[in-house]
């Protein structure tokens, strides 16, 4: 068996990360406290290095490339998969700076440890066998519960990275477990291998290649945070520092998305009649529990985590609609884009309202945030409305191709169950809007307003105009995802 | 060729939104106030060319503008206006400009972000009737809900969450099904252009589900009973601009979707269903209007005495089912459909300057009391108020010389060709309509001084009188000489008629 050397240049943009995170790491060590800025800055540049690298190579390359004896893929959905995942993280390590300062939390650690789960979701994206994905996803993992555990001295931290280390190690575990029974089966650990070995078992074997399959689903749907296996999802982004919980909620459901389209989409293509109907019950449940269970809630974040699991259900209409339309797989990845986005901007927010060493996340705190900051509470209300899927905000765009993609496949009981359900989201997406602009402020923040440090401003403005100029404009993205996911 | 005309009257406003917002808080609150006042005026005089240059003896859409907007879906940025959405995009614009005007006066918070909702709410409601693309449609239908629902939510009365937001859920919830409606006929014709999607040959099973998912957008929003209860609440606690709004274009907005969509796009489930829609008229027209009797609080009657007089243009559009079986010819549909379009333009009139009237009386009483029983003896504090007030009054009852009497004869004589009995019914609404508005006039007007609060107010204030004014042309105006108004719609209804009659289509 001869050695074939690996095409080193299609994985720069993960390379660049790696050595950079390695010397950063060094660099860091070295730094005195007051100097501590130059992490964050040599780590917001790695990002924006990687992001130019993988932007020529979205400009340049045309044929998909697979290399490293076929574990690594460069193809459309890899490279659009990083540059949105690089974006947000960029973001949220904007958002972080203020937040981890106030919160005692500012160690060069979170970046670099921010920056090691950024290099595991790249390599998700890229990832073109079984192994590859599962060693980017814990990459990605073990970075992430080091970060919910920052905050040493908060029982609530540390409880809530606990119970996301235990229940992610488990769904890891069923994720590992699914691929050996697929590897025992097919003998093929490859993406394109497994598939096209699939072709050819017999009905027995397809059986039990079913059986892994539903495994590695548990996994997919624990990191995508989708019922039924979302119990960590609310515990976790209401425990963890707000700045964290904006990161989890961002770029790492982008990179579950491109490793759920190359296990199901890309390799099990033969079994999609049983993953399709697995996922239509998921998606249902998802949309109603999601929806339903957030207006029950009275802190901002335990909303917007359960609104996660219901947007993690709308995203899987995408899979559903996917193999019998022709845009349903670009309209999912839309969706999740588009949902990170906002996403970022809403957990943003709250991060902004918190004192030092002080949470600002009950829905009452709220109140009447027009009179303390118009234009924060303007973006925030773009966000909303966007979440809610309200034309002409980007958001309506992001359900109306779901639906397009659903009406196509003949599935339109499932299109009106997906709107129906987006209605009883909108209330309490209304609600928070009803708490900013209809109340007066709580007695202690009267007359004080609310004052935000012009970067972290822009940041948040662009996050928030995004959501509406995304849906004035939705075109380019939309066939960006076209061409990527088809 | 492109005309960017329409395009200007939607982005102005809007565009004037941001510049009144960027005149920040309540200290140049007179600079706000200026510059809405400058945008609605000139959107206004936008529309002397725009009336001028349409061609009434066309049906075809004029004044249109088409751009590939989302390349994915095939959905464009068309703009389009027949007669009917000539004239309401002038009413719109009229009313729009009552309402800023009314708002420099009344509101004193916040006064930026009043004139920045009305004003995108006025473009957005542009969008909606000029648009030629059943998704650019649906995106300027919804997107007005954010404005209306800022509006209610901050400058309404006590219970003014629980109304704005019962008020978005609810026609929310009404359009759901009209999007799934709009991408089945999608998938069909393979565009989004309402356009194509008249004359389509569903079969009758097919026709009526998709009637229903429209039904259920526009019954709401007109609204039909049963699906009423969200609009006397909506009309209550919003501001009086809000209630303006909601009452002279917003309803309207419903009857233009039974126009637009309903009709043309499945006639065949419109005829076999006429008899379900005369009946939800009836009904509204009935029993709303015995609700409204009992009502103690001013807007509130309004509120149901709108609901009964939209019935009645409801009753107009799908009369003309009836009527074409038992007259020869379409003369006397033609006049039913044209009596409900005359009668949606003058109940903005009417309405609205009631509606305008109340928030001026209850601007004047120390807690904004909108009960009947607290005013009495008004007309002798404020006699020209208490004058125009009559005018508006009996324009509601249908008085002849008033724009309510237009509407109301045309749907009801045409309607009296087919059935006696329907026309019966729907006449007693003279009755009920001059009862509910009269006896609250009496009460509010007339007799002894009710109590100090009454006796201090002071008349008529010259903004207020501005539009009172201008209002009462436009009722003289529709009620003695509609003819210019008739002369836009002409080729549009006619054509409306024959695209909506299943059995009259010319293949």
């Amino acid at each position: 068996m001869s050695f074939i050397l690996p095409i080193f240049s299609a994985a720069m943009p993960e390379l660049f990360v790696l050595c950079m995170a390695s010397l950063i790491l060094l660099v860091d060590v070295f730094l005195p406290e007051r100097a501590r800025i130059i992490t964050y800055v040599l780590v917001q540049l790695t990002l924006i290095g990687s992001f130019l690298l993988s932007a020529a190579e979205y400009r340049d390359q045309v044929e998909p490339i697979i290399t490293f004896s076929g574990h690594y893929i460069l193809d459309k959905l890899a490279v659009l998969t990083k540059l949105f995942l690089l974006v947000a993280s960029f973001f949220a390590f904007i958002y972080a700076r203020h937040y981890t300062k106030e919160h005692h939390i500012a160690r060069g650690e979170y970046y670099i440890l921010g920056l090691f789960a950024v290099l595991g979701m790249q390599i998700m994206a890229s990832a073109y066998s079984f192994l590859t994905i599962y060693l980017g996803l814990e990459l990605v993992s073990l970075s992430l519960y080091a970060m919910v555990a920052l905050q040493k001295k908060s029982n609530v931290a540390t409880e809530a990275a606990m119970k996301y280390f235990i229940t992610g190690a488990l769904a890891s575990g069923f994720l590992l477990y699914g691929i050996s029974i697929v590897y025992g089966v097919t003998g093929k650990i490859s993406v394109a291998e497994a598939a096209g070995f699939l072709q050819t078992v017999s009905m027995s074997q397809q059986g039990i290649v079913l059986f892994g399959l539903i495994f590695m689903m548990a996994g997919l749907l624990f990191k995508l945070g989708a019922i039924p296996f979302h119990l960590w999802v609310p515990d976790v982004y209401d425990g963890a520092p707000t700045s964290v919980t904006l990161f989890i909620a961002s770029a790492p459901k982008i990179a579950a998305f491109a490793i759920a389209m190359r296990i199901l989409v890309e390799a099990m293509p033969g079994l999609v009649i049983p993953w399709t109907h697995i996922l239509t019950v998921c998606a249902v449940l998802s949309m109603f529990f999601g929806n339903v269970l957030a207006i029950a809630q009275t802190n901002i974040k335990r909303m917007l985590a359960y609104s996660s699991i219901a947007h993690m259900g709308y995203t899987l209409l995408g899979f559903i609609a996917g193999p019998h339309s022709q845009q349903g797989y670009s309209a999912g990845m839309f969706y999740i884009t588009t949902y990170v986005l906002v996403a970022a901007g809403a957990f943003a927010i709250i991060a902004l309202l918190s004192k030092p060493d002080a949470e600002f996340d009950h829905i009452d705190d709220l109140r009447g945030l027009n009179e303390r900051n118009p234009w924060l509470a303007f973006m925030m209300l773009l966000l909303m409305f966007s979440m809610a899927g309200v034309p002409p905000t980007v958001g309506f765009f992001a359900k109306l191709g779901l639906l397009e993609s659903l009406v196509e496949a003949h599935l339109v009981w499932l299109a009106a169950l997906a709107l129906l359900f987006a209605i009883v989201g909108a209330y309490y997406y209304l609600r928070v809007i009803m708490y900013m602009y209809f109340e007066e402020p709580k007695r202690a923040f009267v007359g004080t307003p609310l004052s935000i440090s012009p970067g972290v401003m822009a940041a948040i403005s662009v996050n928030g105009a995004a959501a509406l100029l995304l849906g004035l404009f939705p075109s380019a993205l939309i066939d960006m995802c076209r061409i990527s996911a088809s | 060729m492109d005309s960017y005309l329409l395009s200007s009257l939607i982005w102005f406003p809007v565009v004037g939104s941001v510049a009144v917002l960027m005149t920040g808080g309540d200290k140049n609150a007179d600079t706000a106030r200026g510059i809405a006042a400058f945008v609605a005026i000139a959107n206004l005089l936008l529309c002397i060319p725009l009336y001028m240059a349409f061609d009434p003896s066309s049906y075809l859409m004029q004044f249109q503008e088409d751009h590939l907007w989302i390349r994915a879906y095939k959905i464009h940025y068309g703009l389009g206006v027949d007669g009917i959405s000539l004239a309401m995009i002038i009413l719109t614009n009229f009313t729009g400009l009552l309402v800023i005007l009314a708002g420099c006066h009344a509101i004193k918070v916040r006064v930026a972000q009043y004139m920045a909702a009305f004003l995108t709410m006025q473009g957005m409601m542009i969008g909606v009737f000029a648009a030629t693309d059943a998704i650019l449609f649906y995106v300027f239908w919804e997107g007005m809900l954010i404005p209306m629902y800022l509006s209610i939510g901050m400058w309404g009365s006590a219970n003014r969450s629980y109304a704005s937001i019962k008020f978005f859920l609810y026609t929310f919830l009404g359009s759901i099904l009209m999007l799934i409606a709009l991408l089945y006929l999608y998938h069909y014709t393979g565009t989004f252009k309402i356009q194509e999607f008249y004359g389509l040959k569903f079969s009758l099973h097919t026709q009526e589900l998709i009637f229903f998912a429209f039904f259920l957008a526009f019954a709401v929003k007109v609204p039909m009973w049963p699906v009423h209860t969200w609009l006397p609440d909506a009309h209550t606690e919003a501001p009086s601009g809000g209630s303006v709004v909601l009452a002279a274009l917003m309803l309207k907005l419903g009857i233009y979707g039974f126009l637009r969509f309903s009709m043309p796009i499945t006639p065949l489930a419109c005829q076999h269903l006429a008899w379900f829609m005369i009946t939800l008229s009836l009904i509204a027209i009935v029993y709303i209007g015995l609700v409204a009797i009992i009502q103690t609080d001013m807007k509130k009657l309004i509120a149901y005495s709108s609901i009964a007089h939209m019935g009645f243009a409801t009753l107009g559009c799908f009369m003309i089912y009836d009527i074409v079986v038992h007259t020869p010819d379409y003369q006397d549909a033609y006049m039913s459909l044209e009596g409900a379009v005359i009668q949606m333009i003058a109940h903005a009139f009417g309405s609205g300057a009631m509606f305008l009237g109340i928030g001026m009386l209850a601007d004047r009483y120390y807690n904004h009391s909108r009960l009947i029983k607290d005013y009495g003896g008004i007309a002798s504090r404020m006699p020209a108020f208490a004058a125009f007030f009559m005018l508006f009054a009996m324009s509601n009852v249908g008085l002849p010389g008033t724009a309510g009497f237009v509407g109301e004869f045309m749907v009801i004589t045409s309607a009296i060709q087919a059935h006696f009995w329907v026309a019966f019914v729907a006449a007693l609404t003279l009755i009920l309509a001059a009862s509910y508005t009269l006896w609250m006039y009496k009460r509010v007007f007339f007799g002894n001084i009710a109590n100090d609060q009454v006796a201090q107010m002071e008349d008529l204030h010259w903004i207020e009188k501005t539009n009172y004014i201008l209002l009462a042309v436009g009722v003289f105006f529709v009620g003695l000489y509609p003819t210019p108004v008739l002369n836009v719609l002409h080729a549009t209804i006619g054509n409306l008629l024959i695209q909506s009659l299943p059995y009259a289509q010319p293949h």
